[in-house]
């Protein structure tokens, strides 16, 4: 039997978490090493995954296989596609910083009493990285119901890490701080549970349907699939429409999509900001990229039926969370908001069902994952120095710390998706792939691009620009381990905004899959241009002052001197 | 040769990575750097243009693809470059203007203590312009595009303590953002209409496609012209861009970046060609910009407020010629040329001057200086010589045949199009002539500013002068040489196309009306400013000198249009979301679960209990589920 490398990956830093939690209380510096170590080698795992995966190969790789439940038909299988490679390389690149990010956020207060047992900056390590090992495993969980399992299973990590570690920049009495903090934490608790019995109704309704259809009941998403295509399987209208509206409100929840957002600015809020980051840029992502794999592919002609709702749930999330950003005065809360905009984009372009769209909205996962770790965690710099979180308490920022101000412009400028970053790949495929097949959905999202302009700029202006506030002009520029943090990121930021080839490979192929899997075909251009090469365009000359005879003359006249064998016709 | 190309990009890339990320140790000598390495590009454009000539001229365009970009499905954006006459044109521009501007600056910028951080981003610019004229598709233009926009912001914003400063490079962006919009949309139609968007495959299919879908293009293309071409409707943030540090507004306020809108539309000329509908629009945004420029530019205390109008005005008179078609093509970019030497000139006079003056700004506070800088002097007076149209400079054989074209279009369109040109010429000499009168002529007007400084104006240092004395020499000499033989025209001709128009009037008439209303123009401004004393405080003025003031009130029309609307829609909008979303959606979910009791225990510290409780639950849940398949 081969080495089971998925199984390692998402093994090493479960690991992890137990090896963090159990360093004494005493050695609490010790325990943030183990952590960061854990990481680094579960990071080296991704990358072998990466390495091994092969781009032109079969569609899940690496797979593994075994019985679980027998009974009920439940297998622990995993398998990989471009797609899910993708998105463990972001988890495992970000977690690493966001754990060097947060090396301070869970010291004790200073001043506090000694105790021997109390360990929160164990559990504070402990948990990041249990929370990165259900994730990983929810990337590459082929069964419906071990997918299932680890989406809840996930909550309770990321319930303790908002609960307990709250952001201590609140400006406001520890009491109100803390009550805040359990809201939010409960918030995101109950609207993620509630999502999760939803779509626990629908993963028992799969169950029986494939029961009742195949003989026996299964929850492999190859076999369900393969059973579809082969037409073993075919589901009542109805009944397919109400396990995808079960599985995808559970996604949209978590993604999340408007009017179910409102569990996100709070736990951001109130978090820390690694854990923020934790929260938007990891453990969401699992939301958008389930529904690119179970709920397109389970359910194709229910996701085609609710698309046109989707889609406008989705422009309604990229503009509605782009204006609310606007209007916030508290810096978390805003990158919460704007993130919800982006989550927006990454919905529509997986709706829209193009090529581009899903391939760019693949990419704006990872991109989104990126730029946003790069704002927040220089935002929680920023917040930690002047200790609030309010935009109007800062200004002028830039000359007493110019480099925080600059890195945080980047983080800013990849955010509203400067061509050059990747963020702008990703949004302008989606945004081509949307307005190929829906013109007007295409443009209206394009306000998109106009707002995130004004709540990033306005953002910077307001905290970074004008006179020094006396507050902020005793703060001190980055430290070492915070740029070790955020250069890497915005290098990873510049690379993938000039040279995305790379990731487009080893993602376009699944998409691919997902296309044929749902049964979509890229719109054709309308006068398509078969070329094959460069040739230059020369225009005629006096012809008529203008209108038909000079562009007539323009494609005739379409010279190919260059020897290439492209022709304009 | 074809290899070059890339370096012509990357070598000021190179400068800006350097100066932005090489720290204090490079403080020294940061301005040096930067200045070599805007020099090496020109040189290398030099040799690339050199090489050029010796080919023939439909042999000329040279291509670089170096990687592939963007391979999505049927989306293939490459990294390629193009390098043809108009790109060769506006690259020789842009480093040459580009390297005067670097000299300049040494010694403009010598007290700040950022200047290494000034070059790095006037590098940053330079690479970001170039690879905007010389990409070969519109999506790696678009890069360039926002790439000079972020370069813009960086300096218009350089000096950020300044709030003034840091509201109009964000307000620059954000106009030009709506611009940016037009571009992204056009390139999506190109890509939905010929399943490409790189200029040949496009350009050469253009006329194929059916001219609805050509004109939404065209009409696209046209809105991200406005927006950075600071044109008509989207003209506001030009004005506030003034802000930035002088020798920015010189290279890229007037000189460069803001006239891309017309390498745009030039570029894409078989796209216009074929859309008399977008062109009609082009032509009208241009006509009314022309005018509207020159308006506010003679209400304009503020000497870089007033070339600013003008700089509006004069791409005005680009656009118009752009929208022309093939009559207008060449005489737009050659236009551009000679307006790139001399408002970088009058730009760089002006710099100069507000050095001398404390940096003072406002023109009533200036007079008789032509005694005391007579370098700057004799150097503006040229480069207003120039613009005005005086015979034999360089504005004089551009402008001049804009007008002609314009009435060359025929019609009733001809006359309002050629009359709009003939009266932007007059109200060009006016207030160009109003600007030469208050600062270097007349009594001097100037008073100690708060602190009790009395201005005592002085030439400024060789690093500055040279560059002015060279486009000064630009300025005077440019038109003549490239209208000999019509030697522009040739050059631009195999990439543009050109025909000649039926003109109502003969050259020698359209050239004739040029010089009486120029006159006109320099009589009505010698009148008003030369023959009497200029009072220090502006007179309050008709309603539409007060309108002009205010830049025609485009500020408050987009305050109370946009600005008023959207914030209270955005305050509006998170009151809802605060209690009507979040509220709708937490209550639903406590009524569907007839949970409502115990969702209010939330806020009372019950909530770990329950969160345990619903847990628990789903547990149960589970294990029941599974219990009664087994059964």
């Amino acid at each position: 039997m081969s080495f089971p490398l998925l199984t390692a990956t998402a093994l090493v830093p479960a690991l992890g978490a137990v090896a963090t939690a159990a360093v004494p209380a005493a050695q609490r510096a010790a325990a943030k090493w183990v952590a960061l170590g854990f990481s680094l080698v579960t990071l080296a795992l991704a990358a072998v995954v990466l390495v091994r995966f092969d781009p032109g190969g079969a569609h899940f790789q690496l797979t593994e296989s075994h019985p679980w439940i027998k009974d009920f038909g439940v297998r622990y299988e995993l398998g990989v596609d471009g797609i899910a490679v993708a998105l463990i390389a972001l988890t495992a690149v970000l977690i690493p910083f966001i754990i060097l990010a947060g090396w301070h956020d869970a010291d004790p207060l200073e001043g506090a009493r000694p105790n021997r047992r109390w360990r929160p900056t164990q559990g504070f390590f402990a948990l990041i990285l249990m929370v990165e090992a259900m994730v990983v495993i929810s990337f590459e969980a082929t069964d419906v119901f071990l997918f299932y399992i680890f989406f809840e299973a996930m909550l309770i990590p990321m319930y303790f890490l908002i609960g307990g570690f709250g952001d201590r920049a609140g400006g406001r009495s520890e009491e109100e701080t803390a009550t805040q903090r359990s809201y939010a934490a409960v918030k995101f608790l109950l609207y993620n549970l509630a999502g999760g019995l939803i779509m626990l109704a629908a993963v028992v309704g799969l169950y029986a349907v494939t029961a009742d259809q195949l003989g026996t009941g299964t929850f492999s998403l190859q076999e369900i699939v393969q059973a579809r295509t082969g037409g073993h399987l075919d589901m009542a209208t109805s009944t397919e429409r109400l396990l995808f509206l079960g599985f995808f409100f559970a996604f949209a929840v978590k993604a999340p999509l408007w009017p179910l957002h409102t569990w996100l600015p709070n736990a951001m809020g109130e978090s820390t900001a690694p854990v923020a980051v934790l929260i938007t840029a990891v453990v969401d992502k699992v939301g958008t990229f389930a529904m690119l794999r179970f709920c397109l592919q389970l359910f194709p002609e229910a996701s085609k039926w609710a698309t046109p709702a989707i889609l406008i749930l989705a422009l309604i999330s990229i503009i509605y969370g782009a204006l609310l950003a606007i209007g916030q005065r508290d810096i978390k809360r805003l990158i919460a908001y704007a993130s919800i905009s982006h989550f927006g984009f990454i919905i529509l372009g997986i709706f829209a069902m193009t090529t581009q769209g899903q391939g760019g909205a693949t990419l704006y996962m990872v991109n989104h994952g990126v730029s946003t770790a790069a704002l927040m965690l220089v935002a929680g710099f920023l917040i930690t120095r002047r200790g609030s979180r309010l935009i109007a308490d800062y200004g002028g920022v830039q000359k007493v710390a110019p480099v925080l101000a600059g890195t945080f412009l980047i983080g800013g400028l990849a955010t509203l998706s400067l061509p050059g970053l990747a963020p702008f790949i990703s949004e302008f495929l989606v945004l081509v792939g949307t307005f190929s097949r829906y013109p007007v959905f295409g443009v209206i999202a394009t306000v998109g691009i106009v707002l995130a302009a004004l709540y990033v700029l306005i953002l910077y202006q307001r905290t970074m620009t004008g006179p020094v506030k006396d507050e902020v002009r005793s703060m001190p520029d980055l430290r070492v381990r915070e740029l070790v943090v955020v250069a890497p990121l915005i290098a990873l930021l510049i690379f993938l905004g000039v040279y995305p080839k790379p990731l487009a490979d080893i993602v376009n192929p699944a998409v691919d899959h997902t296309m044929s899997v749902v049964d979509k075909k890229d719109p054709k251009p309308d006068h398509p241009v078969t070329d094959a090469g460069w040739f230059s365009y020369s225009p005629k000359s006096e012809g008529a002052s203008h209108g038909g005879a000079q562009h007539e003359g323009a494609h005739h006249n379409g010279a190919h001197h260059d020897g290439a064998s492209g022709g304009a016709k | 040769m074809e290899n070059l190309i890339g370096l012509l990009v990357a070598v000021p890339l190179l400068g800006a990575a350097l100066l932005l990320c090489g720290g204090r140790r490079l403080d020294g000598k940061g301005h040096y750097i930067g200045t070599v390495l805007a020099a090496a590009s020109f040189a290398i454009g030099a040799v690339l243009f050199a090489d050029m000539l010796g080919r023939g001229e439909h042999d000329r365009a040279l291509h670089s693809k170096v990687f592939s970009w963007i391979p999505v499905g049927g989306f293939r954006a490459d990294v390629a470059f193009q390098l043809d006459q108009l790109s060769m044109t506006f690259v020789l521009l842009i480093t040459g203007v580009g390297t005067l501007i670097h000299i300049y600056s040494i010694g403009y910028m010598e007290h700040d203590e950022r200047r290494r951080r000034f070059f790095g981003y006037l590098n940053l610019f330079l690479a970001a312009m170039l690879l905007l004229v010389l990409a070969d598709n519109y999506l790696l233009l678009y890069v360039g595009w926002e790439g000079v926009g972020l370069a813009s912001y960086l300096l218009i914003g350089f000096w950020q303590h300044k709030p003034s400063a840091a509201t109009a490079a964000k307000k620059a962006f954000i106009v030009n953002r709506v611009g940016d919009v037009g571009l992204s949309i056009a390139i999506m139609l190109m890509f939905t209409t010929f399943g490409t968007f790189a200029f040949a495959p496009v350009l050469s299919n253009a006329g194929d496609a059916g001219e609805g879908k050509v004109t939404a293009i065209g009409l696209m293309l046209l809105l991200a012209a406005c927006g950075k071409s600071a044109q008509v409707p989207l003209q506001s943030w030009l004005g506030d861009a003034m802000e930035g540090p002088t020798p920015v507004s010189a290279l890229i306020h007037a000189a460069t970046m803001v006239t891309a809108g017309v390498y745009l539309i030039t570029r894409s000329g078989a796209i216009f060609n074929a859309a008399p509908d977008a062109q009609a629009a082009v032509v009208a945004v241009g006509a009314v910009t022309l005018l509207f420029g020159a308006i506010v530019g003679c209400a304009k205390d503020d000497i870089k407020k007033a070339l600013a109008g003008s700089t509006m005005s004069q791409i005005g008179y680009m656009i118009l010629a752009a929208g022309l078609g093939p009559i207008g093509y060449v005489f737009a970019i050659m236009h551009l040329v000679t307006h790139g030497f001399f408002k970088a000139g009058l730009f760089l006079g002006a710099g100069s001057v507000m050095h001398a003056m404390n940096d003072e700004v406002d023109m009533r506070k200036y007079g008789g200086l032509r005694k005391y800088m007579p370098v700057t002097f004799v150097t503006f007076g040229l480069g207003y010589l120039a613009i005005i149209g005086f015979p034999g400079l360089s504005g004089f054989w551009s402008k001049d045949k804009i007008i002609e074209a314009a009435f060359a279009k025929g019609g009733t369109e001809g006359w309002i199009l050629g009359g709009a040109a003939l009266l932007g010429a007059a109200i060009t000499a006016y207030y160009m002539t109003r600007v030469m009168l208050l600062t270097f002529f007349g009594e001097k007007r100037w008073v100690p500013d708060e602190e009790g400084h009395e201005p005592h104006p002085h030439e400024s240092p060789s690093s500055m002068t040279i560059p002015m004395i060279v486009l000064a020499v630009g300025s005077v000499f440019a038109g003549g040489l490239f209208s000999l033989n019509d030697a522009f025209l040739k050059w631009l001709e195999p990439v543009t196309g050109h025909s000649h128009g039926d003109s109502p009037l003969s050259a020698a008439a359209v050239t004739g009306g040029t010089m009486v209303v120029l006159l006109i123009g320099v009589a009505l401004a010698w009148a008003q400013y030369g023959r009497r004393p200029v009072p220090r405080t502006a007179p309050r003025g008709s309603l539409l000198t007060r309108a002009a003031r205010r830049d025609l009130l485009q500020d408050d029309f987009n305050h109370v249009a946009l600005v008023k609307p959207g914030q209270y829609l955005t305050r509006g909008l998170v009151y809802v979301d605060h209690k009507l979303v979040d509220g709708v959606v937490n209550g639903t979910a406590a009524s569907v679960g007839g949970l409502s009791g115990r969702l209010r225990k939330l806020q009372n510290g019950y909530a770990r209990t329950y969160a345990v409780s619903m847990f628990g639950g789903t547990a149960v849940l589970i294990a029941a589920t599974l219990l009664m398949r087994a059964v």
